[in-house]
């Protein structure tokens, strides 16, 4: 596709004809505030932060929205777009708690840093506020549609991402919320499968993970990225840590494997991390078949007990009374391994995984 | 079937002269509402106890909707007579008057149709009336003077001459050349050029088109589409299959909101009587070319109206609006390039194809052609429908068509385009009914609403009005849109509450212009229409409102003061009992009083006041 330059704040840009004001200007380092923009989402241009003006055009045009052209003027800082972004973000917070000091979102929230930025106080209109329950009914997920800003974000990615359309706005104008059908909780829907890439694009704090909750401030939280050990596809993990124990899980934005998002074992089960229960060393059984006792071993030790045992069952009764059963949570290249070794070392066929059925 | 020509001509001389008489009862909505069934009931009957030969069909909307139940008259040779305020007790005498005797009954007449007969004495002739002497009936031509669920009639009246022209005579190029040399343009509310409309969606690449048909018509008091559906849904079916032709679409739907059950229900017969005779669906009049056309009714959102939310709409998802472009004739329904005009934009197309556009472009101003229907309402004596040539000025049509105000009261203002319109004052009652001029005014032309306004009428509570309208029907999408009409609403309410602060009007300034320059789809943008204009023209209102705690047209309740004049007063004790609030105290034979704190400004005393002593400030 032909290039188009533009000029944006007096700078001249070229870039590929297509392209929208925003990414444009992103791409020179100029900074345009987006609440319901998702590079990674469908366009929607419903929260008008990001507008600017155009020569030529009337108003002012949302950039997310706007299609860079030929020649095209913009300022993104005029005293018009000013006024506009300072006016919205009233308007945001006329209708929000600004409970900030308790808010789990409290720091990574991007209402907060755009209220910091252009200094909006929110006390400019005293009106009528949202007194929506608070739904906390499932394990995972905590809505306070009170915070919201209604940015359709996560209704646009349970749509185009889970494709699992559990969520749509309804009602109209100040009553206007997003929810699942007939205005149930998430749970109540059952068409919600708690994937929680809601929670991950949401830009406040109306939908938060309930396990993070006054787990630690988001400034306290080391970030570790790292791979998922539910299932062989390895989703890129980016784990928030606070004094060595996982405080939410977030996807990494890897377009390669799974382009920052999770499923509900992914985001929501990080909890075997520091569970007792948790199996951390090799134990070899002690007592008879399904009395329950073991002792802990090495790994040398466990290692050279099985290849006996394996070494002695073949000789014993030969290849086929061997049989490999595999987890899901292995990686691609583990469960490979697994068949690899039954087949050419082993001799047997007998090989399977839980995850069959 | 292949000659259509030779079926009207048929139609024509079977129709009239008729031998016997016929009565006709005005049953459109409006007609309905005032209590047309019960008339027509009452004929029947009137008609069967006499034993008389006549036939009693219905109607629709002939434009005089302060004077419904209307009911016609007509003997053979003789001019057809229109009544006005018809009850079932006047069944009697106007069938024993001018049915038997054959004499009209002048005091309930309100028009005659002019005709080959010689006019009856004493009875304005339709185009002399006052009311229809500066109108210009075109889309509403056959309205109330033919049986809309006919399409004999219809065909008769010279109904499906235009498509067939264009099938037989015209490239589909060449008819939207015609549509561009009229000079048509959009009567949904923004006033884009039709023709080019057409040629957008003709040349964008693609097989599949669709045309859709905008009857949301959600505007508070507007009723024309709604009259144009019910009174002659042919014309609309007939201009859209003329698009379709005209785009290259082979489908099309009528968007029509489901609180106009007759509207549907006339467009479902119509659509089915079409298509039974070859006029629509396949094949159409031998031609080849193909049309179907479904009719989707809306629940009635407000928001629907806006195109694209209306595409959304029918594609089953959540009307809400989209960023345009791409323009839906580029990409509308499922993505394919869709057509989409209002109802009286498509009902003036046949009429154009057969009377050429040169001859459209005739009537009207320099960038406004043809004419445009209204619905006048409010505090007018004669509210109605009315179609007049762009280019007639308010004046004409309030004080000439419409009589001028109730109760010869002052006028005060003229509210023009419903929510995203403005006020208009009396030193703008000169201004030319055209796109452009209403648009400088500081109003639009909208669809069609207008709502005259008398001394008695609050412009804050006005603006209030319609931004409780647009706060409620706001679709959510945008900030602005959402959460600033509801801010605007609140310091409007606030204002008439008598709470309202100097400053207020700053603020309403400031999210007026921020809404209209963000909001993205024009229900937003346009809302802060009815604030800005009142503000404009009426600023001392809101500031009697602010500063002296004072409505001046009386209408804010929480800023009425009650009192009782002590030297007027005799008391006789009638207000104290009127007062539902115990407010009034008094002896007997002695001047009462009002408790300010007590009085709950409901006005009963000072109804019941035989002596004129109570006065509201
Ligand atoms: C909030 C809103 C409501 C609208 N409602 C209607 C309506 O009820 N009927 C209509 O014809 N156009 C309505 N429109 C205008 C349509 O979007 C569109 O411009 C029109 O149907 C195009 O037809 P036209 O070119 O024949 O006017 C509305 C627009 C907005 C923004
Ligand atoms: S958790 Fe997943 S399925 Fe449930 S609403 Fe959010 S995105 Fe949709
Ligand atoms: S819950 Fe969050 S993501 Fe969803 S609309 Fe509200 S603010 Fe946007
Ligand atoms: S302006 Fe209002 S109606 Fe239009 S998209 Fe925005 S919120 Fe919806
Ligand atoms: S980021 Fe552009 S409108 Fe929300």
């Amino acid at each position: 596709m032909a290039d188009v330059t533009l000029t944006i704040d007096g700078k001249k840009i070229t870039v590929p004809a297509g392209t929208t004001v925003l990414q444009a200007a992103r791409e020179k380092g100029i900074f345009i505030p987006t609440l319901c923009h998702d590079p990674k989402l469908s366009p929607w241009g419903g929260c008008r932060l990001c507008v600017v003006e155009i020569e030529g055009m009337r108003g002012l045009p949302a950039s997310c929205v706007t299609t860079a052209t030929e020649g095209m003027v913009v300022q993104t800082a005029s005293p018009a777009v000013l006024e506009a972004r300072r006016m919205l973000l009233e308007l945001l917070l006329a209708n929000h708690p600004q409970d900030c000091l308790t808010c789990s979102k409290n720091g990574a929230c991007s209402l907060q840093d755009y209220a910091y930025y252009y200094g909006v106080r929110g006390d400019q209109f005293q009106g009528e506020k949202h007194a929506y329950p608070v739904e906390a009914d499932n394990p995972f997920i905590v809505r306070d549609l009170n915070k919201c800003v209604l940015c359709g974000k996560c209704i646009r990615v349970c749509d185009e991402v889970q494709v699992n359309n559990a969520i749509d706005f309804a009602h109209r104008g100040f009553n206007t919320r997003v929810t699942p059908a007939m205005d149930l909780s998430l749970k109540e829907s059952e068409a919600c499968v708690f994937c929680g890439n809601c929670v991950q694009v949401c830009p406040v704090g109306a939908l938060v993970e309930k396990a993070s909750l006054w787990q630690g401030r988001q400034w306290e939280l080391t970030k570790v990225r790292t791979t998922c050990t539910f299932c062989g596809v390895g989703c890129n993990l980016e784990v928030s840590v606070k004094d060595d124990r996982v405080v939410r899980v977030r996807g990494y934005d890897n377009p390669l494997v799974n382009n920052g998002w999770l499923c509900v074992k992914g985001r929501f089960g990080a909890d075997f991390a520091d569970s007792p229960e948790r199996v951390a060393r090799p134990l070899i059984r002690t007592g008879a078949r399904g009395e329950g006792r073991f002792r802990e071993a090495t790994w040398d030790e466990a290692l050279d007990y099985t290849a006996r045992r394996l070494t002695e069952i073949k000789e014993q009764y030969g290849s086929r009374a061997i049989a490999a059963l595999s987890s899901a949570r292995c990686t691609n290249e583990e469960n490979y391994l697994m068949q690899k070794f039954m087949r050419a070392v082993i001799g047997s066929n007998n090989v399977d995984h839980c995850a069959r059925t | 079937m292949r000659d259509l020509k030779e079926w009207r001509q048929t139609l024509q001389q079977q129709d009239r002269p008729a031998d016997r008489p016929s009565l006709t009862v005005g049953m459109s909505t409006c007609g309905q509402a005032a209590g047309g069934a019960r008339v027509m009931a009452a004929l029947e009957a009137e008609v069967k106890r006499l034993g008389l030969q006549v036939d009693i069909s219905q109607t629709s909307c002939i434009g005089m909707c302060y004077a419904e139940p209307i009911v016609e008259v007509a003997l053979p040779g003789k001019p057809r007579v229109f009544y006005g305020d018809m009850t079932p007790e006047r069944g009697g005498r106007l069938v024993a008057s001018h049915v038997v005797q054959g004499v009209p009954v002048r005091e309930w007449a309100l028009i005659q149709l002019p005709g080959n007969a010689s006019p009856y004495e004493g009875i304005p002739v339709m185009p002399a009336s006052p009311y229809y002497g500066r109108q210009v009936r075109v889309v509403t031509s056959r309205l109330g003077l033919t049986d809309p669920e006919s399409l004999a009639e219809y065909i008769a009246t010279g109904g499906y001459a235009a498509l067939e022209k264009c099938l037989r005579q015209m490239t589909p190029e060449q008819v939207v050349e015609e549509i561009k040399t009229s000079g048509l343009r959009g009567r949904g509310g923004a006033g884009f050029p039709t023709g080019l409309k057409w040629g957008f969606t003709r040349s964008a690449p693609g097989e599949k088109k669709y045309v859709v048909c905008n009857a949301d018509e959600g505007d508070p008091g507007a009723f024309m589409d709604r009259s144009v559906l019910e009174g002659d849904p042919f014309a609309v079916i007939e201009g859209m299959t003329i698009a379709a032709y005209a785009i290259g679409a082979d489908e099309g739907y009528i968007y029509c909101r489901a609180e106009y059950p007759l509207a549907i229900k006339r467009l479902k017969m119509a659509i089915a009587a079409a298509e039974a005779k070859g006029l629509l669906g396949s094949n159409i009049l031998g031609s080849g070319f193909n049309f179907e056309l479904h009719i989707k009714a809306g629940a009635g959102a407000f928001v629907c109206g806006e195109e694209t939310a209306l595409l959304a709409s029918i594609e089953g998802r959540r009307g809400m609006p989209r960023v345009r472009p791409p323009f839906p004739a580029q990409q509308g329904l499922w993505g394919k390039p869709t057509n989409i005009n209002n109802v009286e934009t498509y009902a003036n197309v046949p009429y154009i194809i057969q009377n050429g556009g040169r001859w459209f472009a005739a009537m009207g101003t320099e960038k406004s052609k043809g004419t445009k229907v209204f619905c006048l309402t409010g505090k007018v004596k004669k509210t109605g429908l009315i179609e007049v040539p762009m280019g007639i000025t308010l004046r004409e049509i309030i004080f000439d068509i419409a009589g001028g105000i109730q109760d010869d009261r002052r006028f005060k203002a003229v509210q023009i385009g419903g929510p995203s319109g403005g006020c208009l004052p009396a030193d703008k009652l000169d201004l030319p009914v055209d796109y452009d001029s209403l648009t400088r005014a500081g109003a639009i032309m909208g669809s069609g609403g207008m709502v005259v306004m008398d001394e008695n009428t609050c412009m804050v509570d006005v603006a209030r009005f319609f931004l409780n309208f647009t706060q409620v029907e706001s679709c959510g999408k945008c900030t602005p849109c959402r959460e600033g009409t509801k801010r605007m609403l609140e310091i409007l309410t606030r204002i008439c509450a008598g709470e309202g602060r100097m400053e207020d009007l700053d603020t309403l300034e400031g999210l007026a212009r921020v809404v209209k320059n963000t909001a993205l789809c024009g229900l937003g943008q346009t809302c802060p229409n009815p604030i800005l204009s009142t503000l404009q023209n009426f600023r001392h209102e809101y500031e009697a409102h602010i500063k002296d705690k004072r409505c001046p047209a009386h209408v804010c309740q929480a800023l009425l003061v009650y009192t009782i004049d002590p030297e007027k007063c005799t008391g006789c004790g009638a207000c104290t009992r009127a007062c539902p609030a115990g407010a009034i105290s008094g002896e007997k034979k002695q001047p009462h009083r009002i408790d300010p704190a007590l009085c709950i400004k409901c006005g009963s005393c000072m109804e019941k006041c035989k002596f004129g002593a109570i006065s509201r400030l």
